[in-house]
């Protein structure tokens, strides 16, 4: 247990690393000049934009200022945001607040939905059913999330007028204030073009395992049990596809991190998704940097997640992985 | 053995499978042709035929679990009443049961008990059933992986029992078994048979079915070729008519020479 706990660690510890030089240098080449960005249309004489940079430390060498960065990280501090002009952590951490609401309610959403239809289309396979969420999962992996965002934009928001077009609550009102009713109905849209994104994948591979599970002995010893298809589904499809269906959703946090940051902004959510494209945008490298080494945490959470759990709910794992545990409880039998 | 009751009657079955070819040609593949086979109370038949001959689509026909792609002929009755959907709810998995091959038709991730009790048994049929197999109760609890060859039999057997079964079809039930193990299997079959259920075997191994069998049908190409008690069939060439029987009794081990001393108890 201890040694899975450092084992793992040290292997966020090493990612963490690897993930903060790569984006470092990734925007040290990058064309954007984080002054002109930031002072934008003002008019700023060259001397103003001298004292600017000098005021970021932008005039020493990168491996100097990045050495710098990480020791304050080190220490606990991430820095000031440039554009918000706050700790960087406040920053992420009132974005994050955002974003986690609408990343989870399109998790579990498109993790429901998708477990559902997977189980429908397997049940059905070959027959109308089964080909209707075929072509819908076909037609859902070749539009791009943001796309489908705007479809929902035109027709809900500005023809149908049922939900609000952007923002986490209404104009002038900040979120604390606004009324669950008010911030449920400014998330439903983003929501549903979140949940989208996954929703596809998991179908498909919920069919094709259910149908692998539909086609095994045990299926057919249970119809030869007098058992009826949806009776075998509930009883042991739906144990023998969760498995494959956790590896796959846990491991897709990172699909929805990407995902979260074109929804965002389609629909100006004021999340962490926003904060990456403003942060991108306007070269701030300390709230950038911060929240990338926020998003590595959080998406090596899920897969370490995914693992910890298949490995409880695994019997396999559980009880066979320990064999000395095993032959005291279960210990083989010889006649 | 003839006054007792017919359990089941299979009387001119054929089942061909609908194929598609390339295109849209259809080709119908017969696989059982004709085949009639009777089995009574108290009755061990064992069903022997080559590998390919049919014999699982024979038993997969009597449970109505073939594929929806074969085209099935013929009749088949269950104590006089004909075998329809509705007599395969109201008796699949108590009356008309199935003893399945291997570990596999276990599901990997369910206990082994409430597997055993499927959705028509109670815990304490189970129980019994287990008591009665010499399988302790904690093997309830384990899953199919942490079970051994012998152990996985057994449970197979007791999925059959719980019920207190009539009809039980056992598909090819001895191979990747040890010899003791598979002696068992046979001891097991001959008791529910003697406690008045009908066993219907179906197997590649002659030898061992002996162990347990009354009648041998043979079956091949489709056809029921020939059909003898299990006397006969050990009195050798001339008793037997068909050539095919001749060659399956030729193949034994003993050859027809010498029982071996362990047949001895089997014989009663
Ligand atoms: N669903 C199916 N579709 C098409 N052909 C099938 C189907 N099921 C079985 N067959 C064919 O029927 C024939 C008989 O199969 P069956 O499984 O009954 O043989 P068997 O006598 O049980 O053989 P074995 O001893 O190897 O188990 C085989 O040639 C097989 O290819
Ligand atoms: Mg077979």
């Amino acid at each position: 247990m201890w040694k899975f706990i450092i084992k793992n660690t040290l292997r966020m510890l090493l990612l963490l690393w690897v993930v903060s030089v790569v984006t470092f240098a990734m925007v040290e080449i990058s064309p954007i000049d984080a002054v002109s960005a930031y002072v934008g249309e003002y008019a700023v004489t060259e001397q103003q934009q001298q004292k600017i940079a000098e005021y970021w430390g932008l005039n020493e060498s990168p491996v100097v200022r990045y050495c710098k960065w990480a020791k304050n990280v080190l220490h606990g501090d991430m820095g000031v945001s440039m554009i918000y002009r706050k700790n960087v952590m406040e920053v992420i951490g009132e974005r994050f607040g955002l974003s986690i609401v609408l990343m989870g309610c399109a998790w579990v959403l498109s993790g429901l939905i998708g477990l559902f239809l997977g189980i429908v289309a397997a049940t059905y396979q070959g027959r109308l059913a089964d080909k209707a969420i075929k072509v819908y999962c076909l037609l859902l992996e070749s539009s791009p999330s943001f796309w489908i965002g705007m479809l929902l934009l035109i027709v809900f928001s500005v023809r149908l007028r049922l939900f609000p077009m952007g923002l986490a609550s209404p104009i002038g009102m900040s979120v604390s204030e606004a009324t669950l009713g008010q911030r449920l109905s400014h998330l439903a849209l983003p929501v549903l073009t979140l949940s989208f994104t996954g929703i596809s994948k998991i179908t498909l591979q919920t069919r094709e395992k259910m149908i692998q599970v539909l086609e095994s002995d045990y299926a057919l010893f249970a119809k030869a049990r007098g058992e009826s298809v949806w009776g075998f589904v509930f009883r042991h499809g739906l144990r023998n596809v969760l498995l494959p269906f956790i590896i796959l959703h846990f491991g897709s946090v990172s699909e929805l991190f990407g995902g979260s940051v074109l929804a965002e902004t389609v629909f100006t959510y004021p999340g962490l998704g926003n904060a990456t494209v403003q942060s991108a945008l306007k070269g701030d490298v300390p709230l950038f940097l911060g929240i990338t080494l926020f998003s590595t945490i959080f998406v090596f959470c899920g897969n370490l997640a995914a693992n910890v759990l298949v490995a409880v709910a695994n019997p396999q794992i559980r009880e066979g992985g320990n064999r000395g545990k095993r032959s005291k409880k279960n210990e083989k039998v010889t006649a | 053995m003839n006054q007792k009751k017919t359990l089941l009657e299979v009387r001119d079955l054929a089942v061909s499978f609908r194929m598609y070819e390339t295109g849209l040609r259809q080709r119908n593949l017969q696989v059982i042709k004709k085949l009639s086979v009777s089995l009574h109370e108290g009755e061990v038949v064992a069903v022997v035929g080559a590998s390919g001959s049919g014999k699982s689509v024979l038993a997969h026909a009597v449970l109505g679990i073939l594929p929806s792609n074969a085209i099935i002929s013929g009749e088949i009755r269950y104590q006089g009443e004909l075998v329809t959907d509705e007599l395969r709810r109201n008796k699949l998995g108590t009356e008309i049961v199935m003893i399945p091959q291997s570990v596999t038709y276990l599901d990997p991730l369910m206990k082994v008990g409430r597997q055993v009790r499927g959705t028509k048994g109670t815990k304490e049929q189970q129980e019994k059933a287990f008591e009665r197999y010499h399988l302790k109760k904690e093997v309830a609890k384990a899953y199919p992986f942490q079970l051994s060859g012998g152990m996985t039999r057994r449970v197979l057997v007791t999925t059959a029992v719980i019920s207190g079964a009539k009809l039980i079809l056992a598909d090819e039930p001895t191979p990747g078994l040890g010899e003791e193990d598979a002696l068992e299997t046979m001891k097991n079959f001959r008791e529910l048979a003697d406690a008045g259920a009908g066993v219907l075997m179906i197997t590649h191994d002659v030898d061992v079915a002996l162990q347990a069998a009354d009648t041998i049908v043979v079956f091949r190409d489709g056809m029921t070729i020939d059909q003898c008690t299990k006397e006969q069939f050990l009195a050798g060439k001339e008793a037997l008519h068909h050539p095919y029987t001749r060659a399956l009794w030729a193949a034994l081990p003993q050859n027809g020479f010498t029982v071996p001393a362990s047949e001895e108890e089997w014989r009663g």
